[in-house]
């Protein structure tokens, strides 16, 4: 069996351009963490469930387990990394810390990310709907009913801010 | 439905003081949130390889001959290490407990040596440049296997003729343990009613979000390994590898950095986690090692596979005169290293009789091994199968006298004037509110108002069901559970506390932390205890090299026995602290108070000095000190339970309505009373039982590992493996009684596992109350959709 040949690629990861080499089986995931160096996206399945590895991809959110990088040349990643700024939690951080939103903090990354582009298509959603978005996000450790809190409670400041571009509104010191 | 407990637990609780009893905002949480979190596979070392394992594709059979000769040759491999290879440097394990008599199991290598006993048993190791080049090379071993008649339960595994899983064990009973207490043959002949009923509970496992994970790096020239590892018990670790690994235990550094989740999965030592150890020993190159998620399932610990055959005595108006229950636990192909898998069946036999008044009690419990994956300690260990069969016959007894299922209950609790008391098992229940528990959570759930929509929407055809389940839990064990029992696993945790020279405060824990807030409520302790802001107190944990020597965290003991010692060491630099100052104050001692971080004689606060100035003058000017005074603002103090352990309580009502068409269970609401002492932070207690209760409502309903005839594992992904997400989990009300430790420094008791001992009894319990209307009965779980429609054509629906 020969070693797979590198492909070069450029992608944009949180408004820098970033490039590396990778075999073309290399996932997103794998590439952001190990290549790249942004390890705040987590991998806990490899098969597309659990949601850890959520990154806005292109504006959208993405598996990043189920993408190769060299799909991702081109393209836009925004990852956890992304959205605080110069030392303040985003709106949504801000807002699952002040809920007691996260545990051990594995899973918190994809819930973060999902999260805001929920709210940014749905600024105003019911429990239910939140429930019903994030249930391709598993938890093991909250049992979900404080992650819920944080993002009805991160809904109402972003409608407050007049807007959910992500990176978007950050929590005033 | 409002959340009460929310806005209580914001104001803190009733008895708080400065810090303990607030719901401090958590001080690990900026950091993981940013994305800077730290887990095992985030880290880096230069000319680190990574392993992959060849696991056995048999439940059972003989190894005849395994061959690495085309995969050691494959590009960027490092090493391959078969059974024989890594015998000759690894030491067995046997998990037994010395003070359960009479177990037995079989020596267990890091790589199978002549027999593979499991599905997923490592055969091979291989370290390689990359996690992929491993596996490239994986598929380039060639092993021949001989395969053996699999033992799948413990009724074929008990059989005379049955092949022995261990040739030179007689059989492959682990553990057989009978009990006697009271007199319960005349309790059950002179009963008016006896109730029978067999529950049975489906092996499920933990599932931590983040898999296991390490880092292993060996430096040949002082024989020093240093390995981080996502562990609950970084001691342990150390205590373990030295023996296993022939090395000297001082010479070992255990470091356990962020880990994602652990529930008891990552406080077990595993093959393949010794086998890339050792990797990393032979090669001297570091060796990283993470498990994905189909070995998780593969390989974890799995836990809860039990069958409980339980009777109950009683008199026509519910008193509970008798018990008699039979606990048969299949584990896996050993007993579990060095926690032994015989805890959970144990405790499920001698905490059956839970908060209730129960005499006269028999048991026999038989562990039996078969050809799975090891079982052992998962989140709140054989009390979730204890309170689901005791609140289960007890309902069953409720619906058979004709009495409310709280009614029967509350007949039988033990109330507070009986404490302390101690269990016809010989446990002591030392304080608790069993009864008012349940009382508390009656009218918190609105109980009432719960049962008069149940009786009007049954006449629509709407299947209702109320569950309750009453449960006792037991935390911050000494050294009873594993120390006395030849482990070297520490009944006894310790805590350093400084003063550094800016007045600041520095912490060092032998507990550790896996998600839920170690570091926050053992910074309010300190900070309570000295009189400084919660937000200057720096906690560190999980590193043996800088950490007092300590059990790590287990068995919900890091709120007693940890919090006992942080408490100790408080005061111990308190008194260090007030005597500096009360000598550069011209003040007694014990004149003074300490308060936002300055210390001044009372009443009179111009006298006064900051903790800084303290700090400065002894690091630093301590020619200013009495003569014979010594120039320390640290003290280390450890600290054990005084008692064997002590018991927290609660209760839960779980709201369900079953779907009598398709078999689905939907939970509309879901109410917890919990007492687990005093409480730290009002907030971190609260999540911890809502985790809890999540993953109770997964054994419960969804969670299952499935072998097949053959022993494969059918559930080895997230696909087949059902875990209940935001759309399964409902909200969930909590509350709370306070009964502080009449034993423990501080009154604390632990609560990490209250929230899974209840649900799954709670769950069920609801469930049969919907299906009682059609005659229809389920004690088997997960209660799947499928299961429940098969007891209703049982019923004849």
């Amino acid at each position: 069996m020969s070693t797979p040949s590198l492909r070069a690629i450029h992608l944009t990861v949180n408004g820098e351009p970033q490039r590396c080499a990778v075999e073309p089986r290399r996932s997103l995931a794998d590439c952001l963490r190990h290549d790249l160096g942004f390890t705040g996206t987590h991998v806990g399945c490899e098969h597309g469930v659990c949601g850890c590895c959520t990154v806005l991809f292109n504006r959208e959110p993405v598996r990043s387990c189920l993408l190769f990088a060299v799909q991702a040349d081109g393209g836009e990643v925004i990852t956890v990394e992304g959205l605080a700024r110069d030392g303040k939690l985003h709106v949504i951080q801000q807002a699952f810390w002040e809920e007691f939103a996260l545990q051990c903090g594995f899973c918190t990354p994809g819930f973060l990310l999902t999260a805001l582009a929920f709210l940014r298509d749905r600024p105003d959603p019911t429990a239910e709907e939140v429930r019903l978005a994030l249930s391709g996000n598993l938890c093991r450790c909250t049992g979900y009913h404080t992650i819920v809190r944080a993002v009805l409670s991160a809904a109402k400041r972003l409608r407050e801010h007049g807007g959910s571009e992500v990176p978007g509104p950050h929590s005033a010191s | 439905m409002s959340d009460h407990a929310a806005r209580d637990a914001k104001a803190g609780t009733a008895s708080a003081g400065q810090w303990i009893g607030r719901p401090v905002h958590r001080v690990e949480d900026p950091r993981v949130l940013a994305g800077h979190g730290t887990y095992v596979d985030d880290m880096h070392l230069p000319r680190m390889a990574e392993v992959a394992f060849v696991r056995s594709p048999h439940a059972h059979a003989r190894l005849l001959r395994v061959d690495v000769e085309r995969a050691r040759r494959h590009p960027g491999v490092v090493a391959v290490l078969t059974g024989a290879e890594a015998a000759r440097h690894a030491a067995p394990v046997r998990g037994i407990l010395l003070h359960y008599q009479g177990m037995k199991t079989g020596p267990q290598h890091p790589l199978a040596l002549d027999r593979v006993r499991y599905v997923g048993e490592p055969v091979v190791v291989v370290a390689a440049a990359s996690r992929a080049a491993a596996e490239d090379a994986c598929e380039l071993v060639e092993a021949e296997y001989e395969p053996l008649p699999p033992l799948l339960d413990a009724d074929s595994a008990l059989r005379p003729d049955a092949v022995r899983l261990h040739d030179e064990l007689e059989d492959n009973c682990i553990l057989h343990a009978a009990f006697r207490g009271g007199d319960p043959e005349t309790a059950f002949r002179e009963a008016d009613h006896i109730f029978t009923d067999t529950f049975s509970f489906a092996r499920h496992t933990g599932v931590t979000i983040e898999p296991r994970s390490l880092l292993a790096q060996f430096e040949p020239a002082t024989r020093s390994l240093t390995v981080w590892v996502s562990t609950q018990v970084p001691h342990m670790m150390q205590a373990v590898l030295a023996a296993i690994l022939g090395l000297e235990e001082h010479r070992i550094r255990v470091i356990a950095p962020d880990v994602g989740g652990s529930f008891g999965i990552k406080i077990h030592v595993y093959q393949d986690d010794i086998a890339a150890c050792l990797v990393a020993v032979l090669t001297g190159r570091p060796v990283k090692w993470v498990a994905d998620r189909r070995e998780s399932f593969l390989a974890d610990i799995h836990a809860r596979e039990q069958r409980v055959a339980v009777e109950l005595a009683t008199k026509a108006d519910g008193t509970i005169l008798g018990l008699k229950a039979e606990v048969v636990a299949p584990v896996g192909a050993w007993s579990a290293y060095p926690r032994s898998s015989v805890v959970e069946g144990s405790q499920t036999v001698r905490l059956l009789p839970g908060p209730f008044r129960v005499r006269n009690y028999a048991y026999t419990l038989d562990v039996v091994a078969q050809n799975k994956v090891i079982t052992s300690q998962y989140r709140a260990v054989g009390h979730p199968i204890a309170a689901a069969c005791m609140d289960g016959i007890v309902d069953l007894a409720a619906a058979g006298l004709g009495l409310d299922p709280a009614e029967i209950r509350l007949r039988n609790l033990l109330r507070r004037h009986e404490f302390p008391y101690t269990s016809i098992t010989g446990n002591l229940y030392d304080s608790g509110s069993y009864a008012e528990c349940l009382e508390a959570l009656m009218e918190r759930s609105g109980y009432a108002a719960l049962r008069q929509e149940q009786a009007h929407l049954r006449e629509r055809g709407i299947y209702r069901g109320i569950g309750l389940c009453c449960f006792i839990e037991i935390t911050g064990p000494g050294a009873q559970f594993y120390g006395m029992g030849g482990a070297p696993i520490s009944g006894q945790d310790g805590t350093t506390v400084r003063l550094e020279p800016t007045g600041k405060v520095t912490a060092l824990i032998g507990v550790t932390d896996q998600g839920q807030g170690t570091h926050t409520t053992m910074a309010q302790i300190v900070a309570e205890h000295l009189g400084v802001d919660v937000r200057d107190v720096k906690v560190i944990s999980g590193d043996t090299a800088a950490t007092p020597y300590g059990g790590g965290t287990w068995a919900s003991r890091g709120s007693v026995v940890g919090a006992g010692a942080a408490i100790l060491a408080s005061q111990a630099v308190r008194a260090k602290i007030v005597a500096v100052a009360g000598h550069l104050l011209e003040a007694n001692p014990d004149d003074l108070e300490i308060r936002g971080g300055r210390v001044s004689v009372k009443g009179s606060p111009a006298r006064s000095l900051s903790l800084g100035d303290v700090a400065r003058t002894v690091h630093y000017e301590s020619h200013k000190l009495p003569k014979g005074m010594e120039p320390s603002l640290e003290a280390t103090n450890h600290y054990t339970n005084p008692i064997a352990w002590t018991f927290t309580n609660g209760a839960h009502l779980a709201s369900v309505e079953v779907d009598v068409e398709t078999g689905e269970v939907r939970l509309l609401k879901y109410a917890v009373v919990e007492d687990c002492g005093r409480i730290i932070n009002p907030a971190i207690v609260d999540g911890q039982v809502r985790g809890g209760v999540a993953q109770g409502i997964g054994g419960a309903l969804y969670e299952e590992c499935v072998y097949d005839g053959a022993g494969q594992l059918l559930t080895a992904s997230l696909m087949d493996y059902l875990m209940p997400s935001t759309a399964e989990v409902p909200d969930i009300l909590v509350d709370h009684l306070e009964t502080p430790s009449p034993f423990t420094v501080g009154g604390f008791k632990g609560v990490g596992e209250a929230g899974t001992a209840g649900a799954p009894g709670a769950v069920m319990n609801g469930v049969n109350d919907a299906l009682r209307p059609l005659g229809a009965r389920i004690t088997r779980q997960p209660m799947t959709p499928e299961r429940i429609l098969r007891a209703l054509r049982a019923a004849g629906k």
